[in-house]
């Protein structure tokens, strides 16, 4: 089923996402990879931004050419970033976007948080640039590639590979196209 | 003795590197067209339709493939019969790389160490394989390899005895436990015999060749085979969302190797296998 959803991401709106869902977004999304989390989360105190009700896309971009919002700009291995997600949740984290499934961990956070986590297209970087209307560094610009970029989204396209009831959608793709070789 | 200039090697690295992130090569999309018409799950060619058209976005309207550019691989054929003027190799090829990655706004994703990991801004230095070959000719050819795929590779030193069956299987449990992450549909690279590092390079030089071209050695050729098969049959599928479309193409190099060792190398592409070759 096709959602239209609009950040910031309530519990409302989490609660009513189920895995295998086909959303677009739209509003602010904020990015973070590898570099920007290990910093948040060492942060955490004074955060560089409220994480209430928001989302955090896993993407490093290309530096945008003359006159263009960004780069390509598509999802990285969001297994990496499980181990720094239980403060961020606590936070207020209600989204994730990346490529890529999660942890067991990872997943029961996200459970008892009323979370989500999207998958974008990996590799589609060139498709998903052209839904981003803006943007700009609000954090550790240091970090080049890596800095937190605040992103305007529009019907930014997304699928729910986790829920707030637990479901996944790889353990359930992967199940169902799994042949036996001969 | 032939005189190449090494600016004429920091144009074409330069080049190389910008055409291949932002032209995906007619052999990957053929692959692409063909997994469309192959895979039975529609969700995922959903998928595959937007990769496809990723592709046509990332050559018409010039944003990179991906953003993850890559880290620059270069292999040289060096013919032994040039002589390189104006400056060294090396310094060439990285500049080269340093250009492209700034003049083609590519993503640098190069830190000076494993653990300061300072970025250098650049993207370089590149990974630079040299071989000295025969004639007067220098081959250069960039690959853009991607972090989420080189993340997945695995080696392992079999015992000389162990059947292809042995080594098949650690092949396609390499592929199974990288599952989503490498961005499948991939590419697949086995490099099998010579030693430790040797099987490493025998592994990349297989992602080298024109995608879907399989071996030209009769068994080599049967196992790539019976691997893709085997490999689809793992169900991950395109993104890992489940499909019968996990990889694109398997190679497999091969070399003599000691009496005691069969090493094995697996190294993964993703879909968006950005491989590009100019000769000088």
């Amino acid at each position: 089923m096709l959602k239209k959803i609009t950040t910031p991401l309530t519990d409302k709106i989490t609660r009513s996402l189920k895995t295998g869902d086909e959303a677009l977004i739209s509003g602010i999304i904020y990015t973070a990879r590898d570099a920007a989390h290990k910093r948040l989360v060492f942060d955490m105190k004074k955060p560089p931004l409220n994480l209430k009700d928001q989302i955090i896309y896993y993407c490093g971009p290309t530096p945008a050419m003359p006159g263009r919002a960004v780069g390509s700009a598509g999802p990285t291995t969001s297994s990496r970033m499980d181990g720094f997600i239980a403060v961020l949740l606590k936070a207020g984290l209600k989204g994730m976007i990346g490529k890529g499934p999660r942890s067991k961990e990872a997943r029961a956070l996200m459970k008892k948080h009323k979370a989500v986590y999207f998958v974008a297209t990996g590799g589609a970087g060139a498709l998903l640039a052209r839904h981003i209307r803006s943007s700009k560094i609000v954090a550790y610009p240091e970090l080049g590639p890596e800095a937190i970029h605040e992103f305007n989204v529009l019907d930014f396209p997304v699928i729910v590979a986790n829920d707030t009831k637990g479901r996944d959608i790889f353990e359930e793709g992967i199940k169902k196209y799994r042949r036996k070789s001969k | 003795m032939r005189e190449i200039e090494a600016k004429k090697i920091i144009e074409t690295v330069k080049d190389l590197c910008i055409q291949a992130n932002y032209e995906l090569s007619d052999d990957v999309l053929y692959l692409l067209n063909e997994a469309l018409k192959k895979e039975r799950s529609a969700n995922a060619r959903e998928i595959i339709r937007e990769l496809i058209s990723n592709a046509d976005i990332a050559k018409k309207v010039r944003y990179p493939i991906c953003q993850d550019t890559g880290l620059a691989l270069i292999f040289i054929e060096l013919g032994q019969d040039v002589r390189i003027t104006g400056g060294d190799l090396t310094e060439a090829v990285n500049e080269g790389v340093s250009r492209g990655y700034k003049e083609g706004y590519l993503r640098k994703s190069v830190v000076n160490d494993p653990f300061f990991r300072k970025n250098t801004n650049d993207n370089a230095p590149a990974l630079i394989h040299t071989e000295i070959i025969p004639g007067d000719k220098i081959k250069i050819t960039f690959m853009a390899k991607g972090g989420g795929c080189e993340n997945v590779g695995a080696f392992k030193m079999f015992k000389p005895g162990a059947s292809r069956e042995e080594i098949e299987e650690f092949v396609v449990e390499t592929v199974k436990t990288a599952g989503a992450n490498p961005c499948p549909p991939i590419m697949v690279g086995v490099g099998i015999g010579g030693n430790q590092e040797n099987s490493a390079l025998l592994a990349k030089k297989a992602l080298l060749r024109e995608a879907g071209k399989l071996s030209s050695n009769k068994d080599t050729h049967k196992m790539e085979k019976e691997l893709l098969v085997k490999i689809n049959d793992l169900g991950i599928g395109p993104e890992g969302l489940g499909g019968t479309m996990t990889a694109l193409s398997v190679h497999i190099e091969t070399a003599p190797c000691h009496i005691a060792s069969l090493p094995v190398t697996v190294s993964i592409d993703c879909h968006a296998h950005r491989v590009k070759h100019e000769v000088i």
